[in-house]
């Protein structure tokens, strides 16, 4: 590990005047800055989002509260989902993959730099559309500003009958433009992994991460077209008096759910599989063992990814499908507990008999073990066509899908921040500071969302801005409100120790954890180039080999 | 920096990956599919639903001619890629060209087709659900010819300036696959709304 005489004097960024500094942020074609732009934008709307859950559980801590008018409810509820959905999780996802997949191949950079800047500034640029709806679509006296159709804006509240204004048109455009930044990032990702791989790195010996990137790359490929496409029809609808959603004129209200649903499940996998991805990462180096079942990890992958396609009308039961329609959407649903369940026994089989390292990483990545799991099971009761039938549409469902949001995605995510924050800042993050944040939102998620489960099985509906009292919702409601400020309060830890971190902390050096995927060969942060020599390799472990010269993997693979 | 010195292999294997630009173009190519399959299962699930005429079959002509010219473009676009793999610029301009004026006839006779039944036949896509779903999907597929076109005339200009040559097949080798899904998505688009659907 002895190659610093070929590292090039890097220009120190301090010295430069700040415009020069930022000039080059925006115009980096860098896949490690693009990654920390998409991460950093990611952050920035996930407290915009988190913000607007805010005030959407104050206004329900109580009965008959009037903190906010129905109609700005609604318009929380709206921009959270999107917001969300389009402009956290997968930014920060991409973000993520950006940065590793480069570096864990062993390649200099993407397989198109400009291309990535262009899908980042596309996906940035949709953001701020979004939210520039609450400027700029007042186009109608009391038509309101910001979009308030839901997140999967069923028809025909988007109808201009029942949308007056703009409001819908920015949802629509945003989610349109970031879906074209997207397709680009996808495209991105998977020429990348299969044109850019190191010597040596055969598919089957790439890191777990790099081979999940490339089914959720794939996921995105087929999902966000049918999205595209149905918010053209949308548009047209609006602008050119087009027919597609008009019952009125014989179209279909309902296609428009399937045409949605058609994205919005494969969607969840696109979000879950890179969350899969630093699980499976960060549980062998903190177990000190290899992951445990390697093909079968990339098999159940893949069988996600094909399931994942055929399960979308499970979002539609309440609708009222054929039965034969509900049988297949019912079992398709529940076959992908198999490859999923599959992982978990494959996740704790890799910490089984190892030596477990408690720090704040594997501490998200254990969490995320039960809650996922949890969070699947619920799935599986809603899987069941009758089950639906009765909690469809209540805080049940909100209460699953944010378990396996917040409680699945987010947690991995946290956990991959703190795994991979020596790597991209260069220093090493406040321990202490990292197990605060992880117990208060431990404690702050299960307040939120285990007590969510029991107002929807109480039969509250979700969407609605406020309640009767005495239904038996008051006191759950009130415990859910009270989870969601100790979840602020870890964001705020987590924030806090990262840009204290970057300041004042510990140089982390090039491999702090002992680890042995390619990104921990290079130095923290990496240079631009990522690596002076492009590495071969043998093994899906490259840096054990070096560092056991006498023990080799790829003796055993 | 700390970058390890990866043990070099006594013999260098041969490692062969699949070149990007292709890789990129049959993604693509996938989501471009993808946005498509959903307007052509729009077009089949809405036939026979309109509530008011004009029917498909009062109106629609199939277009004969003009899709034997989009489907020959993709023959002499193929041509002209293996011209310019031989070397061969001067047949490959030549060849370049008959593909440009032959989409252009293409395109020429969508809107030929269009004027008539907005003018004659009085279709629009606010008509009815049949103009809705037709002028959408067929639209869509002339878009994506209006992109290749200019894509295929930006390398026309090149070539016509002297600035093209052999060097350059693998990048016109990947627009010309744009070009192929152009033309097999026309194949679909044909079935769907003047076979099927009329």
């Amino acid at each position: 590990m002895s190659t610093d005489s070929i590292a090039l004097p890097r220009p120190r960024e301090a010295s430069r005047p700040l415009v020069d500094q930022l000039h080059d942020w925006v115009t980096t074609v860098d896949h490690k800055r693009l990654g920390i732009l998409y991460i950093l934008f990611a952050l920035f709307f996930l407290v915009v989002g988190g913000i607007e859950a805010t005030i959407m559980r104050i206004q329900l801590i109580r009965p008959q509260n009037d903190f906010v008018s129905p109609e700005v409810f609604n318009r929380m509820f709206t921009m959270h989902g999107t917001t969300m959905i389009f402009f956290v999780a997968m930014p920060i996802l991409f973000g993520f993959a950006n940065y590793l997949v480069p570096l864990m191949i062993g390649a200099r950079d993407m397989a198109f730099p400009r291309l990535n800047a262009f899908s980042f500034w596309l996906s940035a640029f949709g953001g701020i559309l979004l939210y520039f709806s609450l400027v700029g679509a007042n186009g109608l006296y009391g038509a309101g500003n910001a979009p308030d159709v839901g997140w999967f804006a069923y028809a025909p509240l988007t109808a201009q009958t029942f949308s007056r204004g703009h409001s819908t048109d920015f949802w629509t455009l945003a989610v349109l433009v970031s879906g074209f930044g997207s397709i680009g990032t996808a495209i991105n990702i998977l020429a990348t992994i299969l044109c850019l791989r190191c010597p040596g790195m055969k598919l089957g010996k790439m890191p777990l991460l790099a081979w999940l990137n490339l089914v959720m790359a794939g996921l995105v490929l087929l999902a966000i077209g049918p999205l595209t496409a149905a918010q053209m029809m949308l548009s047209l609808d609006r602008y050119l008096g087009a027919h597609f959603f008009d019952t009125q004129a014989g179209g279909s209200a309902v296609i428009w759910m399937h045409f949605f649903w058609i994205f919005g499940h494969p969607e969840v996998y696109v979000l879950v599989i890179p969350a899969f991805a630093f699980v499976s990462e960060i549980i062998p180096v903190f177990s000190r063992k290899a992951m445990f079942g390697y093909p079968i990890m990339v098999a159940a992958t893949v069988a996600i990814g094909f399931l994942s396609m055929a399960v979308w009308a499970h979002h539609m039961f309440t609708v009222g499908l054929s039965s034969n329609a509900n049988t297949f959407f019912v079992l398709s649903t529940m076959a992908i507990g198999v490859p999923t369940g599959i992982k978990i026994f494959n996740w704790l089989a890799t910490m089984w008999g190892g030596k477990i390292h408690f720090q704040t990483p594997m501490l998200f990545c254990i969490a995320f073990l039960f809650q996922f799991l949890i969070a699947g099971l619920t799935g599986i009761m809603l899987s069941a066509a009758p089950f639906d039938w009765q909690l469809g549409n209540s805080y049940f469902v909100v209460a699953h899908f944010h378990y396996v949001i917040v409680g699945g995605i987010l947690f991995a995510l946290f956990g991959a921040f703190y795994y991979w924050f020596p790597k991209m800042s260069g220093k090493m993050y406040n321990e202490t500071l990292g197990k605060v944040h992880f117990w208060l939102f431990v404690l702050g998620f299960h307040l939120t969302f285990d007590f969510m489960h029991v107002p929807g099985v109480l039969g509250m509906p979700r969407r609605i801005y406020t309640y009767e009292p005495g239904r038996g919702w008051d006191t759950w409601n009130l415990i859910v409100t009270i989870g969601v400020f100790f979840q602020a309060l870890g964001i705020l830890v987590f924030i806090g120790n990262l840009v204290w971190s970057r300041v004042k902390g510990n140089a982390a050096g090039s491999d702090p954890w002992d680890a042995w995927t390619l990104e921990w060969t290079t130095s923290s942060p990496p240079p631009a180039y990522n690596f002076a020599i492009i590495p071969t390799v043998k093994s899906r472990r490259p840096l054990w080999d070096l560092k056991h010269p006498e023990d080799p993997d790829w003796k055993y693979e | 920096m700390s970058a390890t010195p990866m043990t070099m292999p006594e013999r260098e294997p041969t490692w062969e990956l699949p070149s990007r630009g292709h890789v990129a173009m049959y993604a693509l190519i996938v989501a471009e599919a993808a946005i498509f399959i959903i307007f052509v299962v729009a077009y089949l699930f809405y036939l026979g639903k309109s509530l008011t005429g004009p029917t498909p079959k009062d109106v629609l002509e199939v277009p004969i001619f003009y899709t034997i010219c989009l489907l020959s473009s993709s023959i002499t676009i193929h041509f002209a890629v293996g011209a310019l793999r031989q070397g061969s610029v001067g047949s490959f301009k030549a060849w370049w060209f008959a593909t440009v004026a032959l989409g252009a006839a293409f395109l020429y006779g969508t809107g030929h087709e269009w004027h008539r039944l907005i003018y004659q036949d009085g279709l629009t896509i606010s008509t009815n659900l049949f103009g809705t779903t037709y002028y959408s999907l067929v639209g869509l597929h002339g878009f994506h010819v209006v992109v290749g076109l200019i894509c295929l005339s930006t390398v026309m200009a090149f070539a016509l300036r002297g600035d093209l040559g052999q060097q350059h097949t693998y990048r016109i080798d990947v627009l010309s696959l744009y070009w192929h899904f152009v033309d097999a998505v026309w194949i679909v688009v044909f079935t769907v709304v003047y076979i099927i659907g009329r």
